[in-house]
Parts: structure tokens; sequence; C-alpha cells
């Protein structure tokens, strides 16, 4: 029994990448094992924990809950392309390490990937709405605390930064609103 | 927890997926979002010998709004019906109910129209499209065909669909004017399946007293059963309409099974409580309207 | 003098690579290793017959398959029974690979190893396994009743009985002027971290040594274990533990099935093989805690003042006992928490059942042994009509009591001594912050609103870093960077930075120049393992007094080279000065040359240590008979007992009048843990405790069936807390040094979890207004409780213990 397989071109981090894959072959898996970026984990492979989260074309999604070969033609981002290019690390890094926002650091790449996806539309969020923008994934470590103090900080340098950045008054727009 | 092999198969028109689910017959599953099939797969609870993967199916991601209501393709997800403000306002339900729908990353790739081709009982949609009276479009190699949702679900996860067709879309009706509509549930934790769930709607005349008011039921009937409640409060303002005696109506008409998260009689109860809740939310609605 | 570090919130050195997804986990190791995965038992309790593995056979990829006729010698045995004690019975412990009988659902039958886990599941979805399905033993109430057996051979299920007395208990019960009884229970929950279990191992044959990788709490227990099993010498094994996702206890027991098997057949393979756990593994084949039933009898006072207290533990230890009774004897010991019993019996059972095995959960006993003593004080209180904080006040060891004896023999095996704590004030605190006095007039002003709010307190006393010892190893290499090494594992609680931080401030040397290694057991081999929050009091005094030892012997070499006083040097930022004098000094980095005499030259600074430089003092070797080279220093720390942590949790619930949900509106945590190292991750510690004892309070529970099937074994219906579920924790701190170490530090792992279960039943219970026994307890269970109530099947709290001021009678 000799099972089809399948040549796959996938957009990941910027960077293209080929596969050779069956069809059942997970996305999750397809980016830690046929291209060996790690950082993205595996909790429950039932779509809950959220552990896998990437970035499909800017969304966060479960890679656990996606076939590779579904993946082509789409932008993924992982958390190792969450940084710039040159290292610098993105804020919602920077504020989870400020933060304690991790202790064994297994789910944090989930985490890191939707919050920053989240913040993107919601630059401002309360308390209240950092805590739900979180609710999706689980930690075992922190009691979400710290998670959702890192959100909170997050925002804040990415406005700091907004800013900081030639024109940046106005592009800190409502970030003021706090 | 690893899925089990499948011949996969992507076709990249509507008429090229209908040969295929044609093709592979009652040994192929459509992949549409994937966010209920795949966990089935990698617990081997599920081992179709066929996908038929639409997501590269082009014209079937609308949500498309207009006089009738809410028209929702096969590919829209979750997060694009609950995020499209036309749809919001012609069928309010569908973003009161959606916010409900697991949490945001999974409604970034899961359907709609999946969601009610799944016909789970624990769902939002398929609620919300039996209280609305909306319908299902179902597509084969044979033609299409118009369900109705109460022709549509027919037992948990069960549904009228035949092999070889494909949803290619739903349509969640305008609510008549004068209505108000509203979602409420209770989950063991935020975002899980509903312990019991209530879509209601309540309908006003043009003196703020109630015509109609019906609600829809997760998670405690085999299908997402709708009950006319209107002998409880027709006639009546919502201020003065006695919806905790609505939700004394529901006794009797549903039968829940328990599970290790809540007793049967427990939902009954829940039934009644968020019965009240949600007709009293849903009429305040239909004022504000 | 160099800002000191211990004692400050200083942020992590682990999270740079964790954060950017450089972290090194089990499963990211060993992309080329065959993937293993396992048939498991589908029955409770069963005789293999037969197992049929042709089917398998023509799986494209598949590469071996074994069954328990496979193995041989050590291996065909049990596996060790880990912490023997006298009480026990009869310890069984598992097979490898089942060898007839399987005792619990997911049970390892039928190793497979495969090119990948996609083709390994494909074969074992095809192996046959024939099994004859014997009677399940599901549930304290049948494994005491014990009309059908778990194990051949035993005429009951009781795999251990102990009995541990202080005074005449049950005559001081007699004799005391009130007398409560009570029945409680706890069921199951598990520590499930995000990462399960996992072994990946590579033999090299030329070499003949095994390199083992293990997502394990303890490198040296699986070294030993690994290689007493296969048959190896300790020195042909090294394991080595990568990150771990989280642990809370589950991944201290070894060597599991699993880490036998993976090693074993990759001997016999010749090639690398990986097994990563999946999430369905984890839930019914690794552990499981908690699960006891406690019958409580108490004599006290007309004061609240306990007189005897007599307490009957059943403790539910699953299919084996590898673990032994550690959870039973932390539960009967630690109960005591701040109080003075009078006189003390407990006595418990622990008892086999067909599910899968019990063993350390965070806490480890703790939780059943508070939600035991605080719910006596509750009902002492509610019988009295006393206020809650009165009746524990009464109660209280006094700060001057201090060393304090219990009389009872703890965990450790030794004396339970509580070595320091000041109660009174623990709870002064904890009542100012949650605002225990003002709560009447709140609740009543909800009351008015149609709102039902309840409070709660609980406190505890958690025995912390028991022995027997750890180790460190501090050397300082020529460029001046220090590295550490502690042989015990570290899985989230950031012992590379609090190390660091120790160090840093007993050389003097800046935290960026110190790099950490945790369970490696090439690079410590001597040590115990990661348990009972004992890091930072174990390994954190061992590196210190490694690296006083080591500071030393630089002082002296510096001294020497300084043509200075030893006594009058001190290390600031990595160089070592003389006092007063900072120009006169010689970097950290040129005493590690010195301190290693040298024929060859490797580099510039090497020069400086070799034969024909410097003055040479020909009357001693270039190396003092009672010194060695380098600039190293090793020493391990072994406490005379453990040492004792407190705690108190007060928290604020609402349940809905008509739902039966149940909301934490407040959650208040006073925490004594001695000094803190690191307060950032102290409070994580206690954050993530708290976490845990909510979701086992209101949410986590293992729902087996009648027959041992496990119901929940997924995300899906085993509710671990998302974020929405955890409420916000406010944290005090009071520091009461421990006399027994060098830092005067005290456990901080476990302790946020231990009181949830009590504090929570109490806020309900007050809120209520009937006695909350059982835990967890879901809406649903709320909704009947009510119902039971209303009927009249339940008694109302007598006394003001409802504190509204309107007395039940």
């Amino acid at each position: 029994m000799s099972e089809e397989l399948h040549e796959i071109r996938l957009r990941v981090n910027g960077a293209e990448h080929t596969a050779t894959v069956p069809a059942r072959r997970l996305l999750s898996d397809c980016l830690r094992q046929d291209l060996g970026l790690t950082g993205t984990h595996v909790g429950c492979e039932h779509g809950v924990c959220g552990a896998c989260t990437v970035r499909v074309d800017g969304r966060p999604t479960r890679s656990c809950l996606m076939f590779a070969v579904s993946a082509q033609g789409h932008e993924i981002t992982t958390v190792e392309g969450l940084a710039e290019p040159d290292g610098t690390l993105h804020p919602v890094q920077r504020a989870f390490r400020e933060c304690h926002g991790l202790q064994c650091g297994f789910c944090t790449p989930g985490f890191l990937t939707v919050v920053s996806a989240y913040l993107e539309d919601n630059p401002d969020p309360t308390e209240e709405e950092a805590r739900e923008a979180v609710g999706g994934n689980l930690c075992r470590c922190t009691g979400y605390q710290n998670i959702v103090k890192a959100v909170l900080r997050a925002a804040e340098i990415r406005r700091e930064e907004a800013a900081a950045a030639p024109g940046g008054e106005r592009a800190a727009g409502a970030g003021e609103r706090r | 927890m690893k899925p089990p092999p499948f011949a996969y198969h992507a076709p990249t028109t509507l008429a090229e997926a209908l040969d295929a689910l044609a093709d592979v017959g009652t040994d192929g599953k459509v992949l549409a979002g994937g966010q209920s099939l795949i966990p089935l797969l990698n617990m081997r609870l599920a081992a179709p010998g066929h996908l038929v993967d639409v997501n590269g199916v082009a014209g079937l991601d609308h949500v498309s709004v207009d006089a009738s209501g809410v028209r929702v393709g096969a590919l829209a997800r979750h997060a694009d019906v609950e995020a499209d403000d036309d749809a919001a306002a012609a069928v309010p339900l569908l973003r009161q109910g959606l916010r409900l729908v697991a949490h945001p990353v999974i409604r970034n790739r899961g359907t709609t129209v999946g969601s009610l081709a799944h016909a789970d009982p624990s769902a939002e949609m398929t609620a919300a499209l039996a209280l609305l009276g909306g319908s299902v479009t179902a597509a084969s190699t044979a033609g299409r065909r118009t369900i109705s949702a109460a022709d549509f679900f027919v037992g948990p996860l069960e549904s009228s669909l035949r092999t070889g067709e494909l949803l290619v879309d739903a349509h969640f009706p305008r609510p008549p004017a004068g209505s108000g509509t509203a979602f409420t549930e209770l989950a063991r934790r935020h975002g899980d399946y509903a312990m019991c769930g209530v879509a209601a709607l309540v309908t006003l005349d043009d003196d703020l007293r109630v015509t109609a008011a019906r609600a829809a039921y997760l998670s405690v009937a085999p299908v997402p059963l709708v009950l006319d409640l209107t002998e409880a409060v027709a006639g009546r303002t919502p201020d003065t309409a006695d919806f905790d005696a609505a939700g004394r109506l529901v006794r009797g008409r549903l039968d829940p099974e328990g599970d290790i998260h809540a007793t049967a009689e427990y939902r009954a109860h829940l039934a009644e409580v968020l019965t009240a809740r949600a007709l009293r939310e849903a009429a305040g609605n239909a004022v504000r309207r | 003098m160099a800002t000191r570090m211990f004692g400050m919130p200083v942020q992590r050195t682990e999270d740079e690579r964790l954060i950017t997804g450089k972290g090194g986990y089990l499963d990211d190791l060993g992309a080329g290793a065959y993937a293993a995965a396992f048939v498991r038992s589908p029955h409770a309790h069963a005789r293999v017959r037969d197992i049929d593995v042709t089917g398998a056979l023509d799986v494209e990829g598949l590469v071996a398959v074994y069954t328990h006729e496979d193995l041989s010698g050590p291996m065909a045995e049990p596996l060790p029974l880990l912490i023997p004690h006298p009480a026990i019975l009869d310890g069984r412990t598992p097979y490898a690979l089942a060898k007839e009988y399987v005792h619990y659902v997911g049970e390892p039958v039928v190793m497979v190893v495969a090119r990948d886990r996609y083709v390994a599941e494909d074969a074992v979805g095809r192996i046959a396994v024939d099994y004859e399905t014997l009677d399940p033993v599901v549930g304290i109430e049948a494994a005491a009743r014990a009309e059908r057996v778990v194990h051949a051979g035993m005429s009951d299920n009781v795999a251990a009985h102990l009995v541990q007395e202080v005074g005449d208990a049950r005559a001081a019960i007699a004799a005391a002027p009130n007398r409560i009884e009570l029945d409680l229970d706890i069921e199951r929950s598990a520590c499930t971290p995000m990462e399960g279990r996992g072994v990946y191992a590579r033999w090299d044959g030329r070499d003949a040594m095994l390199r083992l990788y293990s997502s394990t709490q303890t490198a040296s227990g699986v070294r030993a274990a690994v290689a007493a099993k296969l048959g190896l010498q300790l020195g042909q094994v090294e394991v080595v533990v990568p990150d771990v996702g989280g642990g809370f206890g589950v991944k201290i027991v070894h060597p599991w099935p699993e880490e036998l098997m993976v090693p074993w057949a990759a001997r016999a393979l010749g090639h690398e093989v990986k097994w990563a756990e999946d999430r369905r593994e984890h839930f019914t084949a690794a552990a499981h805690e908690r699960a006891q039933r406690q019958h409580v009898t108490v004599g006290f006072d007309d004061e609240g003042r306990l007189l005897g207290l007599d307490v009957d533990i059943l403790h539910d230890n699953g299919a084996y006992l590898p673990y032994g009774i550690i959870v039973p004897i932390v539960t009967s010991t630690q109960l005591l928490g701040p109080y003075k019993p009078g006189a003390y019996r407990v006595e418990f059972r622990s008892l086999y059942t067909t599910t899968a095995i019990v063993t350390p959960y965070r806490g480890a006993g703790r939780p059943q042994g508070v939600f035991a003593m605080e719910r006596t004080m509750d009902a002492i209180a509610a019988h009295l009509g006393m206020d809650r904080a009165d009746v524990r006040a009464a109660n209280f060891i006094q700060p001057e009591e201090m060393p304090y004896d219990q009389g009872l023999l703890f965990q450790d095996g030794r004396p339970l001594i509580y070595d320091s704590g000041d109660y009174p004030a623990s709870l002064e605190k904890i009542k100012k912050l949650v605002g225990w006095d003002d709560f009447t007039a709140y609740r009543d002003a909800a009351r008015a609103e149609g709102r039902k709010v309840g409070i709660g307190l609980a406190c505890y006393v958690e025995g912390t870093g028991p022995g027997p010892y750890e180790g460190g190893h501090v050397q300082v290499e020529t460029s001046g960077k220090v590295r550490v090494a502690t042989g015990l594992t570290t899985q989230g609680q950031g012992h590379q930075t609090a190390l660091a931080q120790i160090v840093a401030d007993e050389l003097g040397v800046p935290m960026s120049d110190i790099s950490v290694t945790t369970g490696d057991t090439r690079r410590m081999p001597y040590s115990v393992g990661t348990f009972a929050s004992r890091g930072a009091v174990m390994s954190g005094s061992a590196v210190a007094l490694a690296a006083r030892r080591l500071k030393e012997k630089a002082l002296r070499i510096a001294a020497d080279a300084l043509e200075a006083d030893a006594e009058d040097l001190e290390i600031v930022d990595g160089r070592v000065q003389v006092r007063g004098t900072p120009s006169a000094g010689i970097e950290l980095g040129t005493v590690a040359v010195l301190s290693n005499p040298l024929r060859y030259a490797f580099d510039e600074a090497s020069k400086a240590a070799t034969q024909f430089t410097g003055a040479a003092d020909y009357t001693r070797p270039p190396v003092a008979a009672d010194d060695e080279p380098g600039l190293e220093g090793t020493d391990f720390y072994s406490p005379l007992r453990s040492t004792f942590a407190s705690g108190m949790h007060a928290v604020v619930v609402e349940t809905d009048p008509e739902t039966a949900e149940i909301r934490i509106l407040r959650y208040c945590v006073v925490h004594d843990c001695g000094k803190l190292v690191n307060p950032l991750i102290v409070e994580g510690q206690v954050h993530g405790g708290v976490a845990q004892g909510v979701a086992g309070a209101l949410y986590e529970r293992m729902e087996y069936d009648s027959g041992g099937q496990l119901l929940n074994a997924s995300f899906m219906d085993f509710l671990m807390p998302y974020a929405s579920e955890v409420p916000k924790v406010e944290i005090d701190h009071l520091e009461t040094p421990s006399p027994l170490n060098p830092l005067g530090i005290k456990g901080a792992g476990e302790a946020g979890v231990i009181p949830g279960a009590a504090v929570i039943a109490a806020a309900v219970e007050d809120a209520e207004g009937f006695a909350i026994t059982r835990m967890p307890v879901s809406p649903s269970e709320l909704f009947h409780l009510r119902r039971r109530f209303d009927k009249g099947g339940i008694a109302p709290l007598p006394g003001a213990y409802s504190r509204t001021g309107e007395a039940n009678a």
C-alpha cells in the first residue's frame, strides 16, 4: 500500500518552501517536520488548545485543523516570522517577556500569533477585551494573569512606537483613548 | 492523533466539485473549513476514503444581502459573516449567534454553511436557520434543490443532504418587520458547546404589542427545535409581558439528554430560564429597531 | 557594590528563545528518528489471550512491532516501585508492555515503530488483540467494597494501610464538649501540561552509549532506571532534559513504560526512535490525582479550639503503585495546616482501581488535606456561631512556638517540624486584603438586589524543599563567563534565571555572564529531581554553596597574584579587587587562567599560567595536595528537614439564583515562602497554581464510567479553564525566612493550588446557606443541591455561620 504524495509549495514567513507530503499531512506537522519550523507547537490535535495557531493570510488559524495541501497559495506566518528581519522583536514578543507572560513557553507561540493579529484590528483593548482576545488559547502555567497584562503592554508598545515613528502622532490615533 | 489516509480531490470549479462528489459517492466527504471534520479525522473517529476539498472552488465565499435576507456561500467563514455589517443589519441574529460559535480562531476558518451541513443540534447556526425559517441550497450533478430548515435537520449530526450533494449556500431570511432577536446560551467554559442555548424572535405591532414569540433551542433536542410561545405573551408590551410564563410553556416540550456536564433535568431548567431571558432581550431589541 | 540580584523582579533569561520559536522541546528534536506508537488496552480490566500483528505487516513504512514476548531479563520484569514504604501491603507495578493482564484503559500492550507517526498509527489500527474481559473496579466505593479485585492474588484492593497518631485522639474527642463528623469527597483531576510526555533515544553502537532525551522532571532518576532495565552501566547512559512544556508532577514518574521501550527499541534497531505522546494518550495513559473520600471526627471546646481530630481517608491510587503512597502521606500530614490539632489520629487506605495511575499533581495530596481541615474549621464555626476567621486564629501555632513539632513523620521520612511562620500576621493581611470585616454589609446589599454572594477563607502550610539533596557546579571560564549546572530539571519555573540571580550575587558577576544548565546528567550526574516545591530551595542553596567555594578559591588565587590579603578582596562585576582600591584588581577570567597551571599556552591570556612566567614557589607543587586545577566549585545541599511555607486564600463568589452558575468576584492570596528570589517568578507560580485550584474546584474532573472508560479524554470535555474562567488574582506577600538553608528561602511552586477547593467550597457554601462537601462543583450539581436543600434533603447551616445576622435555626 503506497500513499499518494503531493508536491506542494508553501509561502511561510515570506519565503517559498516546497515539500512532498501525503494529503493527510497536517499543516502543523508539515511546518514542524517538513520545513523544520518547530516553533509551532502541537498541544492537542483537536483544535482546542491553540498552541499550534499560525496566521493564514493574516488570520489566526489552528494549523492542526488544516491540511498542508490546503495551505498552498496562502501566506503563512509562524512565531518564527513575527520578529523583524533584523531580529527586532515584535511588540507582542517584547511584552510577553517584560510581563512574565510565559513560563514553560509551550503554549506561547499560539498566544503570540493570536495577539499579534488581534492588536492590528484592536489597537487599544480594555483589560476585559484583552482577556477575551486570548480566550481561545489554553495555558497551564500562568493562570493567564500576566498574559492579559502582556496584551495590554503590547498595545502600549505599539502605540508608543507609532507615536515615535515619523508622522506617528496621527498614526497612533485612537491609541490615546486610555 | 493523526488522520488516516484518504484520496484528495481539489476541484477549482463547482462543476468539478460536483463531479468529484458524484464519483466518490458514500466514501467521500466534503472538506470546507474542516473545524469539525478534521478533529474527527485526527481522532480516527471518521475515515472517509476521499476528501473533496472545496476551498479552491471559486465563487462560493459570498455573503450577500438583499430584501429577502442574507445569503451565505459555502466558503464564507464564520468570521466573514460575523464581520459583515450589512448582514448584521438585515439579520441581527447572525452576529448575535456567531459571536457564540467556539472561539474567534475557529471562526476564522470554519464556515457557516459547513456548520449547517454538520447538523449538530448544539450549534448556533442550525438554531438560527431554524428559528428564521431559512433554507439551504444543495447542488449535485443532478441539479439544485432548496431545502427548508425544517426539512433539512433530521437528527443529531444527520441532515437530509444526499450522497453526491454539496451545500452551496444558505439563506437566512430577514425577520418580519417589528421583530427583535436575541441569542443566549450557557456553556461550561466560554466558547464551549452550550449546555443549553436559546435563539429568540419577538415581533411587535405598531403599538409595541407582541404578535409573535418564538424560540429555537440548542443542545436540548435532537434537532434545532423551534417552539411557538406567542400564547404566553401575545398582546402584551415588552414591559408587561410575562416572559417567565413563556419559559414555563417550554416545560415538557423538550427532551434533553444528560451528559457529564449537565443532567437532563438541569438542561430542561435552563431552557425555561434562558427562554425568558432570550425573549425579554429580543423584545427589547424589537422596541429599539 | 553591584546591584543585588536576589529579590529583584529580573526578567527571565529563558524567554528570548521561547518567544521566538527557538525553544527545543522533546518533539522538536530527532527529525530523523523513527516514530513509536502503542496499541493500548481498550478495556479497564482484561486478560490478553492473543495478539495478531499480521494485519499491520504490509503497512508501508512499518519498521518493527514488539510485544512482551520480545522482552527478556529486567525488561520483562515489572517496573520498579520507586518509593518503598513499610505500610505498602502489596505494591503492584506495570510491565513495560502488558504481560498477561491489563488493568486500565490506555495500558500499553504492543509497541509499533514506523517511519512516522501517521504510519505508526495506521499499523496500530491493524493489530488485533484478543481480550478476555474481566470485571472493572471503578471508584473508591467499589474498590473498598472489594466485591471485585483489581489484581490477581489479592483478596481485596488495599495497596497500603497506614495509621499515625499523636496522643489519644478518640479519647480526646469523646471527652470534648463539642463534636462534629463530616464526610467529604474530592474527585480526580490531572496535571495536564500543555506538552505531553516524550522520549527520544540515540544508541551509539560503536561507543555502546545511550543518549536519552526525555520530557521528565528527573534526569538522574530516568538514567538510573533505564540503565538498570537495559542492563547498562550508569556510565553508558546520558539523560538530557530539553525544554519541557510543563510538568506539574506527572513527569516525576519514571521510568514510564514508553520511557523504557523507546531506548530499548533504539538499541535493538540501531536507529533513533522517538515517542511524543499525543493528547489522548496523555489523558488515558499518564497519571491522575486527587480522588479521596474522607471521614472527619473532631472534638472541640466552646472557643473553637481543637481537642481531638480523627481522620479516616480512602485514597484511589489507580491500577498500580509505582510512586508508592506519597500522596496520601502528604494528605494525612499536611492536613494539619497552621493549627495545633490537640490529639490527632489519621488512618488511610490506598486502594487499587482499574483506572489510570495516581501520582503527585501540584499540591500532591495537600489540596485534599486542606479541604478536610478547612471544611472542619468552617463546620466548627457554624456549630458555635463564631466568625470563621476567629476559629482559625484560636487554633494557630504562634510564631514564638516555632520550630513546632507536629509529632508525625513527613513524606521525606523525617519529622514534621515546622521551621518558621507567622500565621496570625498572614490572617490579618488576608482579612485586610479581601475586606473580611466589611463583607457582611456588602452581602446584605447584594441580597437586597436579589444576588447571592459568599466569602470563603482557607489556610495551608506546605512542606517544601525536601531532601535528600541537590548539587551545584559553578565554573568560571578563562573568558570570565560563568557556567552553572544543577541536576534537577526545569519546566517553566524560571530556574535558569533564579539560579543565575543567586550566583550573580554570590560571585559578584553580571547576570549576562552566567549560563545555567539543568537536567543534564553529563553536567551534574548527582541529583534527585524537581518535585515538592524544591527547585529553588535545593538547587538554589546548592549553587550558592558551590559559588561560595569557588569564590573562596578565586580570592585565594587573586590574593597571591595581587600580593594582597584575601580578606581585603571583593569581586565586583566579574573583577577581583582590593576593597577601597578598585584600581588594584584582576579579572575573574584571569584568575581562572591562573587556577590551571599549564605547560602549553593556547592563547595570549593563557601564557600567564605556563611554567616560565611569573614567580613560582619551588617549595610547593604547581597544584597543591589539597587543591585541584580550575576555577570551579561543586557543592551539595542536603537539608536536615523540609522547610514549611504557608499562605491563606480568600475568595468572594456570586452564584446565579436561576442558573446556578458560579462566578468568582475576588480571589485574594497572602503567600509566605520566606525570602523571594524573584518576585516576578514567585507571583507567576502563585497565579498558575490558583488557576489550577479554580480548575479543580469548578471545572476539571476525570469522568470514568462504571466500565472504566474515561469519558472526557479530550480538551473538549476535560474543562481546563481558559482566560475567561480564571479570575484576576490579588497577591500580598509575607517573608518569614527559613532558618534551614543559606538563603532563607522556602518553596513556592505548588502553593497557589493548595487551598483552591477548600476556599471556593467555603464561599459557595456561604452564598448558598448549606454545606458543600464534595468538589468539584458544577452549575448542574449546584442546581441539584439546591433542589435537595429546598426539599429538606440537606440541613441548613446552623447559627450565624452564614454571617447574615439572620441565624438559620
